[in-house]
């Protein structure tokens, strides 16, 4: 029965087949959304709504020819894409959506799950830079170069706001931080700040405007994925949609209380709440524009690090004053 | 490590095709080189086969966006050689329409320049207002795009009082959406950070590498065709030259941005002021033998039509001078030092009408690089020569 209950959480929920189908609903909400902030109809046709047009992307691209440059490392070139689905798609297992109980709160749940889920977070950034360099191609390297680049500039803030929450609750272990605020939902907005701070950071991870620096269209052509075509680019795009579930999920765990109420309410709970986070992320996308990429290092050490300090703080001094 | 990265002749950030090769040192831009010639169309030699009238069209199609640019500008250049004296509201209309055509071009540019810098939800907003001056050129001349309403002598359409209280409503809305785009263009800060500082060009660069319209405005420097040469009505229209003093891409944004709201008070002094009477006399068939220089301040900056005739129904040599060529020394000068991210913005804000622009094709070895000038029947010969005695490519057949 342990197995098929663990075959049932890896394949079905909340495993490949629910996060298939939720990171193409959430493409669908992205775009539907950006598309209303710019006075556009945004995906009308496939399905009701348009909620099939993302699927019927992937299909599409899928089914397109499938090139890797003459020169680039075959092998790595090819292998990158399931690598960082893989990867994603790991991260999400840890997430505490199928929530009985703290005994049972996700696939797997230790103490110090943040910290992989994080780390898990981190390694897509490095599949885009490898693919960028792999590919041989001058604008996926300048793209790769600032993948990096980047990377430098938000991490930090990103892992210090995400950690503060936990240190108040005390614990390292998602499923416990969740059942922390949902006892003391009084303490929700002491985290405020660096809620905000981690919702600039994930965009930035997830390369949406106006962090969308390496594959700036308009600068360095696809970027990144310059050379990547068909079923490659197909698993490229499916990666960074569920990346942008999982990162929704976790900031939902860690700053509004997680998932409560069993399989069903649970659900619900999930669905609005990272509903709730993407929400923010449309807008940003639809309101500012592209910032170069020295700007974003300068931008995330001067402004983001000293806050993510401050929120420490604040942490820090709230948890000295109710204990 | 310096590395060449090829901008073009096919890249998303260009809408025609041109070749920019970029040296660049990291992010940084050391060296940049334009190549020209992917986008030639033999305009000016067609021009000598076609008669007076018909060359009206073929100047219209030079561009697509400033299409009553060029028309006015060759057929002011005609009307010289004729000598002839278009009519008070001939006049007044082609100047209505020249001026919504800026307006129209101005919006554009505003939206390119927000693609460019990745601000999408800019470029929506600006290009669906350009729709209501899209839909005033269409209700006075009943195109959108290629107007047809310049004629040797004048102009084809009147105006009627229906449709100046339309232009007037719409010009209402326009004015209060500008409104917003000064706002918001100027005080977004991740777009103001995109362009503030980009794309430096000093004032005494700017004149010692004769660059035009809002390119050198922005300088700092009042030049304008309007104010120093007048034609049409220039002369009795009241409006100031619009300048900026930062050099930069922001300042060439906040000039097409003044020049927007100058626009529309000219528009509505046209409109107000349209004299009675006939809008076009009737033009000879031939020119004397003459040769004239036309200029036009067109939404990009000075155009200039060179037309020489030699008695017949056709010109003897129409040379075009399209802004965007005299704009090309001044955008290498910009790009220098610059980021590779800033390409697309410093390119962009000559506002860059490529094909105007194009008045020659070179041959380049694909292997070696080397250049060379050759005329088409040695071209020919070449191509004879290498495919002589291969074998044909199957003909392609129609699958059904």
């Amino acid at each position: 029965m342990a197995t098929v209950n663990t075959l049932i959480y890896l394949i079905i929920y909340p495993g490949l087949l629910f996060l298939f189908l939720y990171s193409t609903f959430v493409e669908w909400y992205d775009r539907k959304l950006y598309a209303r902030f710019q006075n556009r109809m945004g995906p009308t046709h496939t399905g009701k709504f348009g909620l099939l047009q993302p699927i019927a992307d992937f299909f599409k691209l899928m089914a397109k020819e499938d090139i890797v440059p003459e020169r680039a490392d075959r092998k790595m070139f090819s292998a990158l894409p399931a690598f960082g689905l893989a990867i994603v798609f790991t991260a999400m297992l840890l997430i505490p959506v199928w929530n009985y109980s703290l005994d049972r709160p996700s696939v797997i749940s230790f103490s110090g799950d943040i910290i992989v889920v994080l780390y898990l977070l981190s390694l897509p950034t490095f599949i885009f830079f490898l693919a960028g360099w792999s590919s041989t191609n001058l604008f996926s390297i300048v793209g790769g170069a600032r993948v990096l680049t980047m990377l430098f500039g938000y991490e930090v803030p990103l892992f210090l706001a995400v950690l503060s929450p936990a240190v108040l609750a005390n614990s390292w272990r998602l499923a416990e931080i969740a059942a922390f605020y949902r006892q003391h939902p009084a303490l929700i907005p002491v985290n405020l700040l660096g809620f905000v701070i981690a919702l600039i950071c994930v965009q930035a991870k997830l390369e949406r405007t106006p962090f969308d620096i390496p594959h700036a269209e308009t600068e360095i052509v696809g970027g990144t994925f310059t050379e990547y075509s068909g079923k490659k680019l197909a698993i490229f795009r499916l990666m960074m949609d569920a990346e942008m579930v999982v990162a929704a999920g976790l900031l939902a765990t860690v700053f509004l209380g997680g998932f409560p109420g069993g399989p069903l309410l649970g659900l619900i709970n999930f669905i609005v709440k990272t509903l709730f986070v993407i929400f923010f992320l449309a807008l940003i996308r639809a309101t500012t524009s592209r910032i170069r990429v020295d700007q974003v290092v300068t931008f995330s050490w001067k402004y983001l690090a000293p806050l993510a300090v401050l929120q420490l703080l604040i942490t820090i001094l709230v948890k000295g004053l109710i204990s | 490590m310096k590395f060449q990265i090829p901008i073009g002749p096919q890249h998303p950030a260009l809408k025609e095709p041109i070749g920019l090769r970029i040296t660049v040192e990291g992010e940084i831009i050391r060296d940049a080189d334009l190549r020209l010639g992917y986008n030639h169309r033999g305009l000016e030699k067609l021009a000598e086969q076609k008669t007076w009238i018909q060359n009206i069209y073929l100047a219209e199609r030079i561009c697509g966006i400033c299409s009553h640019s060029h028309t006015t500008c060759y057929v002011q250049g005609v009307e010289k050689l004729m000598e002839l004296e278009p009519p008070k509201r001939g006049l007044y209309i082609r100047t209505l329409v020249a001026e919504l055509e800026r307006v129209h071009s101005h919006l554009l540019w505003l939206g390119v320049a927000g693609h460019e810098a990745g601000f999408d939800s800019f470029f929506m907003y600006t290009w669906r207002d350009r729709e209501i001056v899209m839909d005033i050129l269409e209700t006075i001349t009943g195109n959108r795009v290629h107007y047809g309403i310049n004629t040797i002598g004048g102009v084809r359409r009147d105006l009627d009082e229906m449709q100046v209280k339309h232009i007037l409503d719409s010009l209402e809305i326009l004015r209060k959406r500008s409104e917003y785009y000064r706002n918001l263009g100027t005080t977004e800060p991740s777009f103001v950070a995109r362009l503030a500082g980009v794309g430096y060009l000093s004032p005494e660069d700017a004149v010692a590498l004769c660059a035009v319209g809002p390119t050198l405005r922005a300088s700092g420097i009042a030049r304008d065709v309007r104010k120093d040469d007048p034609y049409a009505v220039y002369e009795e229209v009241p409006f100031e030259v619009c300048t900026a003093d930062t050099c930069d891409v922001l300042g060439r944004a906040v000039v097409r941005i003044k020049e927007l709201f100058q626009s529309y008070n000219i528009i509505e002094y046209l409109l107000k002021n349209l004299p009675a009477g006939p809008i076009a006399v009737r033009a000879p068939r031939r020119a004397k033998p003459n040769e004239v220089v036309s200029r036009y301040e067109a939404p990009r900056g000075e155009n200039i039509h060179y037309i020489k005739s030699n008695g017949t129904d056709k010109p003897e040599r129409l040379k075009v001078r399209a802004p965007t060529l005299a704009n090309y020394a001044a955008t290498i000068k910009m790009l220098k030092n610059g980021f590779i991210a800033d390409v697309p913005l410093i390119f962009a804000a000559i506002d860059p009408c490529i094909c105007c622009a194009e008045r020659a094709v070179s041959v380049v070895d694909a292997r070696s690089g080397e250049e060379k000038i050759i005329p088409m029947n040695t071209l020919k010969q070449l191509s004879q020569k290498i495919s002589y005695g291969k074998e044909k490519k199957r003909v392609a057949e129609w699958p059904l």
